[in-house]
């Protein structure tokens, strides 16, 4: 149990860092939209509307990494695995 | 006809002729909007509202005579990351629920100039947000297009005016989180206002 917490903290941190770095490595907050502009060709007015894309910030890799942290320290309440050999008793 | 007789005629045509025009800014492209720009440490919190309405009479005789009112339904105002809009809409920041609009009222024009058909002036009149209004000049460009609301409707006839401002508010004016995380957001919103209305004939 204490092994399985610990990989799947790595795979957490990994996966969130993976995700973070092809979305564009945002440096800024997470955002669920992002602004596409279109202009008017009669007016020049550049008009804004928002396109749902998830674009992961600052605060999803803090999130991801607090959630490794929680999990890596919930692995050590388990026991570590016993490496002693079982007693054979020689019989005489 | 006596002379007499022509003279009110020649008046009235040319009363009818030199009228101001009014201008209807409810947009049916959706492109009138209002950008707004607030600094922060991390990232600045930019946004924009589309949600426009509102009148403007407008004389290309007499762009100075200039009068009008522009509504943004404060609901409409969007930011790209959802907890910043949910905060931004609560009733600590701009209380939307119970300041459903956010409204310009021209009352005078200064510093007219007009070249061709662009004009140039400083607004002065009441800006309204947060239920707290206040007197504020503002910097705008009037760009007149004669006949062109046929080229972006096609089934209307008439013109079109738009107007662009920039400018800047201090959100403690209007009481929003007077005195309060000056650290986490700028005091100091920056607007940009760029809107496009009809005069249909």
């Amino acid at each position: 149990m204490r092994k399985i917490l610990q990989v799947l903290a790595l795979l957490i941190v990994l996966a969130a860092a993976v995700t973070w770095a092809a979305t564009g490595a945002n440096r800024g907050w997470t955002k669920t939209s992002v602004p596409v502009k279109t202009l008017d060709q009669v007016t020049g007015i550049e008009g804004i509307t928002y396109q749902k894309k998830f674009l992961p910030g600052v605060d999803f890799l803090g999130a991801a990494f607090a959630g490794a942290v929680l999990l890596a320290g919930a692995s050590f309440l388990f026991r570590k695995p016993s490496n002693q050999q079982p007693l054979t008793e020689k019989q005489t | 006809m006596k002379l007499i007789h022509i003279i009110p005629l020649v008046s009235l045509a040319t009363a009818v002729y030199a009228a101001p025009q009014s201008f209807d800014f409810k947009d049916p492209k959706g492109v009138n909007n209002a950008v707004f720009n607030l600094d922060a440490p991390l990232e600045s919190v930019n946004g924009s509202a589309s949600g426009i309405t509102g009148t403007v009479s407008f004389d290309p005789e007499n762009p100075a005579a200039t009068t009008g009112k522009i509504i943004v339904a404060a609901e409409s105002m969007t930011v790209p990351n959802p907890m910043q809009k949910e905060h931004l809409h609560s009733a600590n920041w701009l209380d939307v629920a119970k300041y459903p609009e956010i409204t310009f009222e021209a009352k005078s024009l200064a510093n007219v100039k007009t070249d061709g058909n662009v004009t140039t002036a400083d607004v002065t009149g009441t800006f309204t947000l947060h239920g707290v209004s206040k007197d504020i000049t503002v910097p705008v460009k009037l760009t007149y297009l004669k006949d062109k609301l046929n080229a972006r409707v096609p089934s209307l006839q008439g013109d079109l005016l738009v107007i662009r401002a920039n400018f800047s508010i201090n959100r403690e004016d209007f009481d929003i989180q007077k005195g309060k995380f000056e650290d986490k957001v700028s005091p100091t919103i920056n607007l940009t206002l760029s809107i496009a209305g009809a005069s249909v004939k």
